[in-house]
């Protein structure tokens, strides 16, 4: 038998009081962190997600290096206590696979990665915390990370997970509901409006794919907003602190690629 | 464009917004869960034109609150908290209770947890246009949600959020109407706390707040007289003012619910339903799995104040104290008559007479019996789960201390349920005499282990004793059949042209044609009884050129109106089916479906859903085909119409030929069903007659007779749902919605078996339903012909009941109908009339792509929670149909009786120690005859030996006998309830024994 939490209750709430069309909560925090090359830390609910950028750099061995372009490597770790359940999940294991598989795949097309010949660019993922949207948490922190690193990226790519209650769509599911409802992983750019990438482990009807990609697709347009405001707080913070103090170097490999969002963030508007 | 936006939550509330607890898992681990809460401003009061909410939701409180109450001389609504709705549900659904209430989410969630039907009662309340009810979602309201405090316990930190909300409504309602200057204050419409918990009201007080008692408000409202009587007595146990004074317990205390649990889990204790034995007040049975005969219960004590369909905790007794079930026929209202209502908590010890002969009753179940009559014999020790609901109940005249008409003396009385597997309900009421010969409804509070009867309040009174009416309605409520008018969110659900509704003119492009057959040229005719309005199948047959035939099934296409997850929707899966009683049907679906829009009528064209097979010459399936489809019947046939069509050696029409090549078909059909080992099975069908449309009276009994033609219709029904079965299986494995008829046990068919053997000779092969069925059609006495359907009808009674299933929910090993010898079988050929048919519709249309299937329809928790309640509807609404003609049995009886004495012939099929158990086939109805004086009783032998009256030789009465009897309706003096009484005419006169 299902939870005795009605997923969306006769006034319209769901069991977090919210209603259909609202995510939850999203904190950006892309202070610089040790020897990476970009950083980003998405909390988005209670789903933590810190990503480590590395690179491009030189491959470590020729065997992975490809001689037109930069290879893309992810890496997923899972904190033992991110679902409360106190469950190791080793990086074999197929699920953390999968996710690293799906990160991968959705930025590899959108790194200009032909920028970077025979080198590398390493995505390290850390999940801290889950409830719900392990995936679009993922990608949207990784985006960040990867802009934060100067990596020049053809656009934003923003994920959300809508899922379906009855004939209800219902945005950014917490983890409660994903146990429940048929749902999918959409990741979108949002300045073409273009899909590239859509998950889906529960089956779910045609009209209701189509329904949720379109409005998938509109939350990721929110999310980009709030991505671009927390990447441009940076980029002036940083500003501020080179007019300061001109002479300080700037950690990383940051300074270089706050100039690449902007140019992009022109064309956005 | 929808608006999506993201909710902030302020970091710095993050005490009030996340909420961490531990959980165990299945596997017993436990973990740490964090949710987190959205709180907002923008929770709706819901009182109209709120100048401070937004308007996004219409609300419905009247913006004055109800003035109609002595003690509050202000505008106001009430906030019942969590206990009002549990206890005194009867009286909130009063119509005569009409205050406006808010219902906090904290309390709809509490009540949700603690009981699941009161929930279920709660939400049809807020559906019901007469009363208003807000639903305050408090707990996502900034200022009305509460977390729990260090050391704070549920129950009190849900108490304060009431108290926090109800404060909130008062402020909120002020700052809507802020004074303005030079005017004098305007009176404000109060939000006033209802509960019986004291401490709770005393805090409210000392917080400002207005809070009464229940009692205390329903004092003061109008209807108060009859108000009172529905409160419980449950909710007053909370008042201290009740001094409890030590009383001796009858009953052994329950175990607690952790102990219950354990030794159920540890299999010390068995658990199950418990089953009241219709002959014998003093026994009862619980079936468990662990054991194949269920646990015998023998005595009050051992019964524990179990009720019929509670789910108990029993320990069994070491197998040396096994017993035999009872042969005597032991009636509550005979032997327990001089029982005092008043006082009969206060037992003047054992010796009473009542308590002798209970005694005698349960010492004599026999130790000398034979070892194998000996079953499981345990005692209840723990309640799991009590299954009470409102029982339709007599007052029983002689527990009235004052039967002064215009008294208004609180007293209290015996209601004696009119269900033979209950016991006598105590309650007090202030209405007693005027109760007295009406069917009245009663709910039972609560059963003491100091209190010799479970205590209950009165709801309401249905009506006069054998009035219609009273007699209709305490039925449908007895088998707990819905049957409130559809309200206007239901209805508006229907198509608005109403009953103008017509298909319209072919076009491709048209929407309602797209995808559908045009099968309106085919000769299709439908076969039903007379007078049948929801006319749901149709069928045609036609030769094809290769020498197979082409047959086709048409079915209403009910989930073209009936879409998932509307109000009609919603209800129609609560009804779960459409009920018939003799002079009244309580639809599932609105009218406009079930009798026009949906009913296959002739000359007009309608919408189906089609089954077309090629069949060749001996009826094998070749080809099958799904589609929907429009068609226009040609005929609407009664089974004898089509029969005497068929059978007309002058008609050829193509139309007749049709029926005839349907009927060729139908008898191969059911030859090779029967080859297969399908049972012919038989169940006492009666029809009534009624005198006149208008005045409904009876009436007469006659056995129905069965035609070729309604064989016909049954069999192509049987290969339609066979088919659909089939496809739906293999679309969704997971979720099809199938009908399954299990086989039953071997050991239910020992005691059958037994008897046939001693008394006939006969034996029975039960090995296999082939089996069952050819040993059945042995039974055979040349002399007797009503006695093969008499062994038939017993044989069906010790089978089980057939059910719906989710396909994924059950191995595919246990799909088979066990009568129908059939792999796999469903429900599509009703669907007006029948929930599942409407699930199997959606089903095959998403498997023939005809429409996506509904996610619910994915979902096997929802599959399964659906079909749940369409089982338990389906076993009520045939048991409300038996009783409905039962009731008219007893009607037609009585008007017979007047002219003279009704004298039957009758069947024994069992015998007491104290009498006989007679069927009368004639009229399909079962009766006791009692014998006041000894007799011999050989249960070995299933034989009674009666002396005769005038002292000659006894004579021997059997099961299988045939006896005439005479059957009386008479009225008991007490309750006024109407009994059927037999006795024997021959082979001996038994009024003198
Ligand atoms: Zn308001």
């Amino acid at each position: 038998m299902s939870s005795r939490v009605e997923i969306l209750n006769d006034g319209g709430y769901r069991s977090d009081g919210r209603r259909q069309y609202e995510l939850r909560d999203i904190s950006i925090d892309l202070s610089p962190r040790g020897t990476a090359d970009g950083s980003a830390l998405i909390t988005h609910g209670l789903t933590e997600v810190m990503v480590d950028v590395f690179g491009p750099k030189e491959a470590k061995s020729r065997g992975q290096s490809v001689h037109d372009r930069a290879t893309v490597s992810v890496e997923v770790g899972i904190m033992p206590f991110s679902t409360g359940e106190r469950r190791k999940r080793n990086r074999g294991d197929k699920r953390v696979l999968e996710l690293a598989a799906s990160i991968r795949q959705t930025f590899e097309p959108i790194i200009q990665t032909s920028l970077y010949p025979r080198s590398e660019i390493s995505i390290f993922v850390h999940i801290l915390q889950q409830d719900g949207g392990l995936l679009p948490a993922s990608i949207n922190a990784t985006t960040l990370a990867l802009l934060t690193a100067g990596i020049p990226l053809t656009d934003y790519v923003t994920a959300m997970t809508c899922g379906v209650h009855s004939t209800t769509s219902l945005l950014d599911l917490t983890i409660l509901e994903e146990n429940d409802l048929p749902h999918l992983t959409v990741a979108s750019l949002p300045r073409t409006g273009k899909v590239t990438l859509v998950t889906m482990e529960t089956r779910l009807h045609a009209e209701r794919v189509t329904e949720c990609l379109k409005i998938a697709g509109e939350a990721g347009k929110i999310l980009h907003k709030e991505m671009k405001k927390a990447v441009e707080a940076r980029t002036q913070k940083l500003a501020q602190a080179m007019e300061m103090a001109p002479k300080v170097a700037v950690v990383g490999g940051g300074s270089g690629g706050v100039g690449d969002v902007e140019m992009e963030d022109e064309m956005d508007t | 464009m929808v608006e999506i936006t993201i909710r902030k939550r302020p970091r710095e509330d993050a005490v009030v917004t996340q909420r961490k607890f531990f959980k165990k898992t299945a596997r017993g681990k436990v973990i740490k869960v964090l949710r987190e809460r959205y709180l907002r401003d923008d929770v709706n009061c819901g009182i109209q034109r709120c100048s401070l909410c937004s308007l996004d939701v219409e609300p419905t409180l009247p913006p004055l609150g109800t003035q109609e109450h002595q003690a509050l001389s202000f505008g106001h609504y009430v906030i019942p908290d969590t206990n009002v709705f549990l206890a005194q549900m009867d009286l909130i659904e009063s119509p005569l209770f009409k205050t406006p209430i808010v219902l906090l989410q904290t309390v709809m969630e509490e009540v949700r947890h603690r009981s699941l039907p009161l929930f279920n009662r709660l939400k049809m309340l807020m559906r019901t246009d007469e009363k208003t009810v807000w639903v305050f979602y408090n707990e996502y309201r900034s200022e009305t949600a509460v977390i729990r405090e260090e050391g704070e316990t549920p129950n009190d930190r849900n108490d304060r959020g009431i108290r926090k909300a109800t404060a909130w409504y008062n402020s909120h309602i002020s700052l809507a109407r802020p004074p303005i200057r030079n005017q004098p204050k305007p009176v404000l419409t109060t939000a006033v706390l209802l509960t019986d918990d004291v401490a709770n009201r005393q805090k409210a007080e000392a917080e400002g707040l207005k809070a009464i008692s229940v009692r205390r408000y329903v004092e003061g409202l109008k209807d108060a007289n009859q108000l009172l009587d529905l409160l419980s007595v449950k909710g007053e146990e909370i008042e201290p003012t009740r001094a409890a004074a030590p009383r001796q317990a009858l009953y052994p205390e329950y175990l607690p619910t952790a102990t219950v649990l354990a030794g159920i889990k540890a299999g010390q204790l068995h658990q199950g339903h418990f089953n009241a034995n219709q002959y014998n007040y003093l026994e009862g049975s619980v079936n468990v799995p662990a054991f194949t005969k269920p646990i015998l219960l023998v005595g009050r004590e051992t019964m524990n104040r179990a009720i019929d369909g509670d789910i108990v905790a029993v320990e069994v007794f070491p197998e040396s104290e096994w017993k035999a079930p009872g042969d005597e026929v032991v009636d509550q209202e005979s032997t327990l008559k001089n029982d005092d209502a008043e006082d009969s908590d206060d037992e003047e010890g054992e010796d009473d007479v009542e308590a002798a002969v209970e005694l005698r009753i349960v010492q004599k179940e026999g130790t000398k019996r034979p070892a194998a009559e000996k079953q499981p014999t345990g005692r209840i020790v723990g309640m799991v789960k009590r299954n009470w609901r409102s029982y339709v109940c007599h007052i029983d005249r002689t527990s009235l201390q004052s039967s002064n008409p215009g008294s208004l003396s609180q007293q209290t009385v015996f209601a004696t349920p009119v269900s033979r597997l209950l016991p006598r309900i105590r309650l007090r009421t202030r209405q007693a005499p005027s109760l007295v010969g009406q069917k009245i409804l009663v709910t039972i509070d609560r059963w003491d282990s100091s209190s010799r009867y479970p205590e209950g309040h009165f709801v309401r009174a249905l009506g006069q004793v054998e009035s219609k009416e009273a007699e209709q309605e305490s039925l449908l409520l007895e088998f707990d059949v819905p049957y409130r008018p559809f309200g206007k969110a239901i209805l508006d659900c229907l198509p608005k042209e109403g009953d103008a509704w017509v298909v319209p003119p072919k076009n491709a492009d048209d929407p309602e044609w797209k995808g559908r057959d045009d099968l309106r040229d085919l000769l299709i005719c439908s076969i039903d009884p007379p007078g049948c309005q929801d006319i749901d199948d149709a069928l045609h047959a036609r030769p094809l050129p290769n020498g197979n035939i082409e047959a086709g099934v048409h079915i209403a296409d009910v989930s073209r109106f009936v879409l998932p997850d509307t109000p009609m929707d919603n209800e129609a899966a609560a009804r779960g089916t459409t009920v018939y009683l003799v002079d009244k049907r309580i639809d599932m679906l609105p009218e406009l479906l079930g009798t026009n829009l949906c009913s296959l009528r002739p000359h007009v064209e309608r919408l189906a859903f089609s089954v077309i097979w090629e069949l060749s010459p001996e009826a094998e399936i070749v080809n099958v085909r799904f589609t929907k489809s429009v068609i226009a019947s040609k005929e609407a046939f009664t089974y004898e119409a089509a029969q005497l069509r068929k059978d007309d050696p002058n008609m050829h029409d193509d139309l007749t030929k049709s029926i005839r090549l349907l009927n060729d078909l139908a008898i191969k059909l059911k030859a090779g069903r029967m080859a297969a080992g399908a049972l012919n099975l038989a169940s006492p069908e009666v029809k009534i007659h009624l005198d006149s449309a208008e005045s409904s009276d009876p009436v007469d009994v006659e056995q129905k007779q069965l035609l070729e033609t309604n064989s016909l219709v049954e069999e192509f029904m049987l290969l339609a749902n066979i088919s659909v079965a089939r496809k739906i299986q293999e679309t969704f494995p997971q979720t099809a919605v199938l009908r399954r008829h299990m086989p039953p046990p071997p050991t239910n068919f020992e005691k059958l078996k037994d008897v046939l053997l001693k008394r006939t000779g006969r034996s029975l092969d039960v090995s296999s339903s082939g089996a069952l069925a050819a040993s059945l059609d042995q039974c055979i006495d040349p002399n007797e012909p009503a006695f093969n359907t008499l062994v038939r009808i017993m044989a069906t009674r010790c089978m089980l009941s057939a059910e719906y299933f989710c396909s994924g929910s059950v191995g595919r090993d246990t799909f088979g109908h066990y009568g129908l010898a059939s792999p796999i079988y469903t429900h599509f050929t009703s669907p007006i009339r029948r929930y599942a048919d409407v699930l199997a519709h959606r089903q095959l249309s998403a498997a023939i792509s005809y429409s996506p299937l509904h996610p619910s329809l994915h979902s096997k928790p929802y599959v399964e929670r659906v079909l749940d309640v369409v089982n338990r509807r389906h076993r009520m609404a045939q048991m409300a149909s038996r009783a409905s003609v039962e009731f008219y049995v007893g009607l037609a009886l009585k008007a017979r009786g007047i002219s003279g004495t009704v004298t039957e012939d009758a069947f024994v099929i069992r015998t007491f120690r104290n009498g006989i158990n007679v069927f009368v086939s004639a009229l399909g109805i079962e009766g006791l005859v009692m014998f006041k004086r000894e007799i011999q009783f050989d249960a070995e032998n299933y034989t009674v030996s009666v002396p005769s009256p005038n002292d000659g030789a006894p004579t021997t009465i059997s099961v299988f006998d045939k006896v005439r009897v005479k059957i009386d309706v008479e009225k008991d003096p007490n309750t006024q309830r109407g009994k059927v009484k037999m006795t024997l005419v021959s082979p001996v006169n038994s009024a003198s024994l």
